[in-house]
């Protein structure tokens, strides 16, 4: 017991040695998840777009008035050119070209169906179906208020009353469709990860390529004696974090907290369990810094972009999604989610626990057993 | 002159030695894009929804069995009352629950007008909000066809969509020159910002500063192995777009290389200048790719629009490369663009550049502690 106080005792005097790694450890991970919480949104605002109105009627001008007045678009250029308005979206200056034909007007009173033509910059897919749908709905509710006019005026009586079947969307445990309350528990659980995948492992590497790794394999200190040493620092500062992290959510970012803390602490102790033995592995079967950071960095990219935090799980294809079946980021990140922000308890998280806890014994199991207290 | 080139060869030899390392560095990108490249999309498929049919007649049946037809939808459950939402919901097995009122077909018939609700566990306002629009489109569909067999027009404005530069919205376009992006520039900064700090911790700089190579020198001397890998990669990357996941390519090739290569160059600039500030390995691993990789992903707009962020994230995102790189690369990609349409972007990253090799030149140390 003594040995292993006296690694615990020099591993954290040498980590709060380097003044640099103070701020890394606890001040970059607070600004992140303040800053970058705050980034992760589809919502669709100000979109810029140009109007070539070849019909300058009181109906046009209105069905752009009807465009601006939502906020969702701010009309930047108007033009009689439609090549002029194309060069314009190709520069990105505008995200949307609306195109009113001649006789807009005429055609409309004379209750035809008049198109109306939206060239939308698709480079980015997910914006582009957004302002399609806005757009629709915008242009849907000027054809009801249109509508009783145009009856009026035409007299081929084709305004017959459509059935329609209406989607009424109820929006269950975020009912603002606030994404900051999504985001913020899954960045919260990349950080956290990230200090226990990077810094764990790559402390042993480093005793390795510095040689001090030969020093203490000549000592009496037995391996799991070691490998605690290595591990419970990282374990102590990655749980200090997400403390943090958690009350910021709570206090700073008023995420609601349905579930158990302490629960959520307890998974979150097993979870950086198993992401350091990720990192212990790593250092078991490289030989240099920049080798172990390199896996570190790949494993981590592909944890966390394939974890369902940004895109949702269920938009990959069913082979990605049985791969995150073995994606320690995924599960937590899913925990962490259910439990704060729907309030669910053991039960309904205990096999994922169980998998995790899987995972750190597998893990641990392997990196133990690849150390050797042998040199070369 | 000799000894520059004696430096830059040996720089060369001790990382083409290294196998194991030049694997990790030419595979993973490789890896990396195809996991990726089929992963990272927008489009929901197979997502678990519950239906609750208190109707039960031979409306709710076509309806139900149009949104199972479709690829996005997986029908989990049939459920009997309200009460089994929440559990549902709670235990993760459905994401959205379609609700029909009783008497279904016989309101559309008597009033012309009726509800379907759709509960969506919006945790996940995204996933949710993807899978209204999925549902709605599937009932206009089923009542467009319903009016067209009785015969009803609809007098007014019609929208004509038409999609620019990416019509079938695919995000792979999107996403894949997103994903150039944030390879080179993780690649780049990580690697020359540990070849550097290597050499301080392992105490061989001291060498290297006594030696009559200028400290340019030293810089140069690192930074161009990792140049020749990085473009290395690009060209397998762009090999994969286009043949894997035939991202169309309108622009010119030339200019593609071109600004790729500046856009190492200055990826590179930005580890020269961590390892300038970082005294050892881990601190600059710790800056590289903690301080590095979220930013990246989260302000370039690669996965989110910067448009979408609040004014002060706006601002914030202008500091970053990968985000000018990013414009630069779809709009190389998708438009064709050319430096006539790009000059700002690459203006700013040429500077950006400039600005990374001042700073580390400056706090370079030639002497000892």
């Amino acid at each position: 017991m003594q040995t292993v106080q006296y690694l615990l005792q020099k591993e954290f005097i040498q980590i709060f040695r380097n003044k640099a790694m103070l701020p890394i450890l606890f001040v970059m991970p607070v600004i992140q998840l303040l800053i970058l919480s705050f980034a992760a949104t589809y919502e669709l605002k100000e979109v810029p777009f140009a109007v070539v109105d070849m019909d300058r009627s009181a109906y046009s001008r209105e069905l752009v008035s009807q465009f601006s007045a939502t906020g969702y678009f701010v009309q930047e250029f108007n033009t009689f050119n439609a090549d002029q308005a194309m060069q314009k979206m190709d520069s990105g200056e505008i995200g949307m070209i609306l195109q009113i034909p001649v006789h807009f007007k005429r055609d409309l009173e004379a209750g035809n169906l008049v198109p109306v033509q939206l060239i939308i910059d698709a480079v980015d897919g997910s914006t582009a179906g957004l302002i399609q749908s806005y757009s629709s709905s915008i242009i849907q509710d000027f054809n009801q208020s249109r509508a009783v006019e145009i009856q009026f005026v035409s007299d081929q009586g084709s305004f017959t009353k459509a059935k329609m079947i209406n989607l009424i969307p109820l929006n269950w445990y975020n009912p603002d469709l606030d994404y900051i309350t999504f985001m913020v528990p899954g960045i919260l659980v990349v950080l956290v990860s990230m200090i226990g995948l990077f810094l764990s492992g790559m402390n042993i590497v480093r005793e390795k390529e510095i040689g001090t790794i030969e020093q203490l394999n000549v000592t009496p200190i037995r391996k799991y004696q070691f490998m605690i040493g290595k591990l419970v620092p990282f374990w102590i500062i990655g749980m200090v974090d997400l403390l943090i992290g958690l009350a910021l959510a709570r206090y700073g970012f008023q995420i609601p907290f349905l579930g158990n803390l302490f629960l959520i602490m307890a998974v979150a102790g097993l979870y950086l369990v198993v992401v350091q033995a990720i990192g212990l592995l790593i250092s078991t079967v490289t030989n240099t810094q920049q080798q172990a950071m390199f896996i570190a960095w790949f494993i981590m990219v592909v944890f966390i972009l394939m974890g369902g935090l940004f895109t949702p799980i269920e938009s990959m294809p069913v082979w990605a999604q049985d791969l995150n079946l073995i994606n320690p980021v995924a599960w937590f990140i899913k925990i962490m989610r259910m439990v704060l922000l729907k309030g669910a308890g053991w039960a309904e998280i205990q096999w994922m626990v169980l998998l995790l806890f899987g995972m750190s014994i597998l893990f641990l199991m392997v990196a133990i057993n690849r150390y050797r207290k042998v040199a070369g | 002159m000799n000894s520059f080139k004696g430096f830059i060869i040996k720089e060369f030899k001790q990382i083409y030695r290294d196998k194991r390392t030049l694997v990790v560095l030419f595979g993973m990108p490789l890896i990396m894009m195809i996991l990726f490249g089929y992963a990272i999309r927008n489009e929901v498929e197979n997502a678990r929804i519950g239906v609750l049919d208190f109707s039960k007649d031979q409306v709710t049946r076509a309806l139900i069995q149009q949104i199972d037809a479709s690829d996005s939808f997986l029908i989990a459950k049939n459920l009997e009352s309200y009460h089994e939402v929440e559990p549902l919901f709670r235990q993760g097995s459905a994401r959205s629950v379609i609700v029909f009122e009783a008497g279904f077909a016989e309101n559309l018939e008597r009033f012309g007008s009726v509800d379907i609700q759709i509960i969506s566990d919006a945790t996940d306002p995204n996933l949710a909000g993807i899978l209204q629009a999925y549902t709605s489109r599937i009932v206009e569909e089923y009542t467009t066809g319903l009016n067209q067999n009785n015969q009803i027009a609809v007098a007014g404005v019609q929208p004509m969509v038409r999609m620019m530069y990416n019509p079938e919205l695919r995000s792979v376009n999107l996403f894949v020159p997103g994903l150039i992006a944030v390879i080179l520039m993780l690649i780049s900064a990580l690697m020359t910002s540990i070849s550097i700090t290597r050499e301080k911790e392992m105490g061989n700089m001291e060498i290297l500063l006594v030696s009559p190579l200028k400290p340019h020198h030293i810089i140069i001397g690192k930074v161009l192995p990792y140049l020749v890998l990085s473009v290395i990669n690009v060209i397998t990357i762009l090999i994969l777009a286009e043949f894997l996941f035939e991202v169309p390519f309108r622009g010119s090739y030339i200019f593609f290389f071109a600004e790729a290569t500046l856009f190492i160059l200055t990826a590179l600039a930005l580890g020269v200048f961590i390892s300038a500030i970082a005294n050892n390995q881990q601190t600059a691993m710790m800056i590289a790719l903690a301080g590095l990789l979220l930013p990246t992903v989260l302000l370039s707009g690669f996965i989110f629009p910067i448009s979408s962020m609040p004014e002060l994230l706006q601002w914030i995102s202008h500091i970053i490369p990968a985000k000018w790189f990013l414009i630069i690369v779809r709009s190389i990609m998708l438009k064709g663009g050319d430096l006539v349409m790009l000059w700002k972007e690459t203006l700013i990253l040429i500077s950006m550049t400039g600005f990374f090799i001042a700073l580390s030149l400056k706090k370079f140390k030639v002497r000892l502690e």
